[in-house]
């Protein structure tokens, strides 16, 4: 029964290397930060922030790849969203958990999830730009090219269908944590089944769905494979107006910077100034996403 | 002089293939108060949700037979199930407010059929909680939380969600089950005063509960209905033994 000497040494060796292999992740997800954090902060200011790119992108700000996100990301949320809540919404109030057509959803959802984004890019190109662009500008602009070319509508519907699986997923999860409870007490006071989700579980799980658009906005947000023949643009002098109009943004920018650039070395503090302006911007949205999901699992508890 | 509001002829129920009610034909009077008892299992539950369809909701649930409330046959083809829960209301085992203020828990019923007129809604919230015996509890904070309420008081609320919506029938699913004796009493209390306007029909558990509450009492075992009298004949001189065996405590 006593314990073996070598047994023990193996023992704390296994210990040893499988926390050595934990601590190791922390190390790396630091030494990102730190270099990054470090490399950028200098290059934070109000200026950098607001004002354009300036001879040929060697000085000045990152207001348009800011805005190009921003822009991005809000289309691409206002066309996944509510497509997304949809399916959902049929997924769990109204499919039977056993159907064909229920499974078959459900395993396209999940085949959508694991597409490589450079896929959805290609898809973007054949389909928006070459397919309902070159439709459009025959129909309605008389064979003119508007259209038929990259812009910021085609990029943002391209990411929402790449975000798609994640709405629906979150929005999935969110409408399970209603209870039956409520949906049999609303039904038993003689509503129907659309105004029992309309106003008993939706209102129940809407923190849930915005947690959802939050993780779904991070994820567009950082995405670059998806619109690079979509939509975005090496450097546009204005700002995106229309629809129609090219637009830059922030994953794109460092790519550029650190590959096209006329002289890379001297726009690398702009590089890590724009990764850092990226890399906070993905973590304030995760953290929100992380707090809502937080605040829904102490109601539930209540 | 009594009026019958609901009977059944007949009628099966079936899980898939499993028979859970075996051939039930009862008569159940208006304005009374009906307690269905039995031990778990013996379909009391399953046939309480019969009376307002509530289990259309659960898949493979088949049910023969006919079930006529005012001599309409609510299985019917062309019965609309949402106005018949309208007119059959329910109050479940555990009480399930909506996470709501008090007042909007009341006045759900309601809006959803329509009402906008805000001082016909605040009349109809009154009457219902004044109905429910809870009014002078919650009168004050009335836009506070429906959560934040005792058990019993949440109860209580649902019970007047429910007669907000004016329904003539009220079904109960061991509605005290989950309370302390002082929340069950006035749930008991507040079940004969509602008789007067009210049918109910209630499924208990507690057998002196049946025989405190109840005008009627109908015995359910195994999916059968054993034994359907007057509360008074069932608890002093039932006609099966099963009935007597299992009043008395001898199984169940």
């Amino acid at each position: 029964m006593i314990k073996s000497f070598k047994n023990n040494i193996k023992g704390i060796l296994i210990e040893g290397l499988t926390l050595s292999s934990a601590l190791l992740i922390i190390a790396i997800i630091v030494v990102m930060i730190a270099v990054i954090v470090i490399g950028g902060k200098n290059q934070i200011s109000w200026e950098f922030l607001t004002s354009f790119p300036e001879d040929g992108m060697t000085k000045g700000g990152i207001f348009p790849a800011i805005y190009g996100t921003a822009l991005l990301v809000i289309i691409m949320s206002v066309a996944a969203v509510p497509f997304g809540t949809i399916t959902a919404i049929y997924l769990t109030e109204y499919a039977n958990e056993n159907a064909i057509i229920a499974k078959v959803i459900r395993f396209a959802v999940r085949t959508l999830a694991v597409i490589p984004s450079i896929i959805y890019g290609l898809f973007g190109l054949g389909f928006f730009i070459k397919f309902v662009g070159v439709q459009m500008d025959n129909t309605f602009m008389g064979g003119q090219l508007k259209w038929g070319q990259p812009n910021i509508l085609w990029a943002s519907l391209t990411m929402a269908l790449l975000t798609l699986p994640v709405v629906i997923v979150s929005v999935e999860e969110a409408l399970k944590t209603v209870p039956k409870d409520l949906r049999a007490a609303s039904l038993a006071l003689g509503a129907t089944k659309w105004q029992t989700i309309w106003k008993v579980v939706i209102p129940g799980s809407i923190s849930g769905i915005m947690t959802g658009t939050i993780l779904a906005v991070s994820r567009g947000a950082g995405e670059v494979a998806p619109i690079l023949f979509t939509g975005v643009a090496y450097y546009v002098a204005t700002l995106p107006s229309s629809l129609s109009d090219q637009f830059m943004v922030l994953g794109y920018h460092i790519y550029v910077m650190s590959t096209q650039s006329a002289n890379v070395d001297q726009t690398l503090p702009i590089q890590f100034g724009t990764t850092l302006v990226l890399l906070a911007l993905t973590f304030i949205l995760n953290i929100s996403a992380i707090i809502l999901r937080y605040r829904i699992r102490k109601k539930k508890t209540n | 002089m009594t009026v019958e509001k609901i009977h059944t002829e007949n009628m099966f129920l079936r899980y898939g293939t499993k028979l859970a009610l075996k051939d039930i034909s009862i008569q159940i009077p208006e304005k009374k108060v009906t307690a269905f008892i039995g031990p778990s299992g013996c379909g009391k539950s399953t046939f309480l949700r019969s009376l307002n369809r509530m289990n259309d909701l659960i898949d493979g649930v088949t049910i023969e037979g006919n079930i006529f409330i005012d001599d309409i046959n609510i299985y019917d083809k062309n019965i609309d199930v949402v106005t018949l829960r309208k007119k059959v209301g329910m109050v479940f085992q555990k009480s399930n407010p909506f996470a709501k203020s008090i007042y909007e828990n009341v006045a759900y019923g309601p809006r959803i059929n329509g009402l906008k007129d805000k001082k016909q809604l605040d009349e109809i919230v009154e009457t219902a909680l004044k109905n429910a015996a809870i009014w002078d509890e919650v009168k004050d904070r009335l836009g506070d939380s429906a959560m934040g309420l005792s058990g019993g008081q949440q109860q209580r609320l649902c019970i007047a969600r429910t007669l907000a919506v004016n329904p003539e029938i009220v079904l109960m699913d061991e509605p005290a089950s989950a309370l302390d004796p002082l929340s069950t009493s006035k749930i008991e209390e507040l079940i004969v005063q509602l008789k007067e306007n009210y049918t109910i029909v209630i499924v208990t558990h507690n057998m002196q509960q049946a025989a405190r509450i109840s005008d009627m009492t109908a015995f359910f075992y195994l999916g059968e209905l054993i034994e359907y009298d007057k509360t008074k004949k069932i608890f002093t001189n039932p006609d099966k033994k099963q009935t007597e065996d299992y009043i008395t405590g001898r199984f169940g």
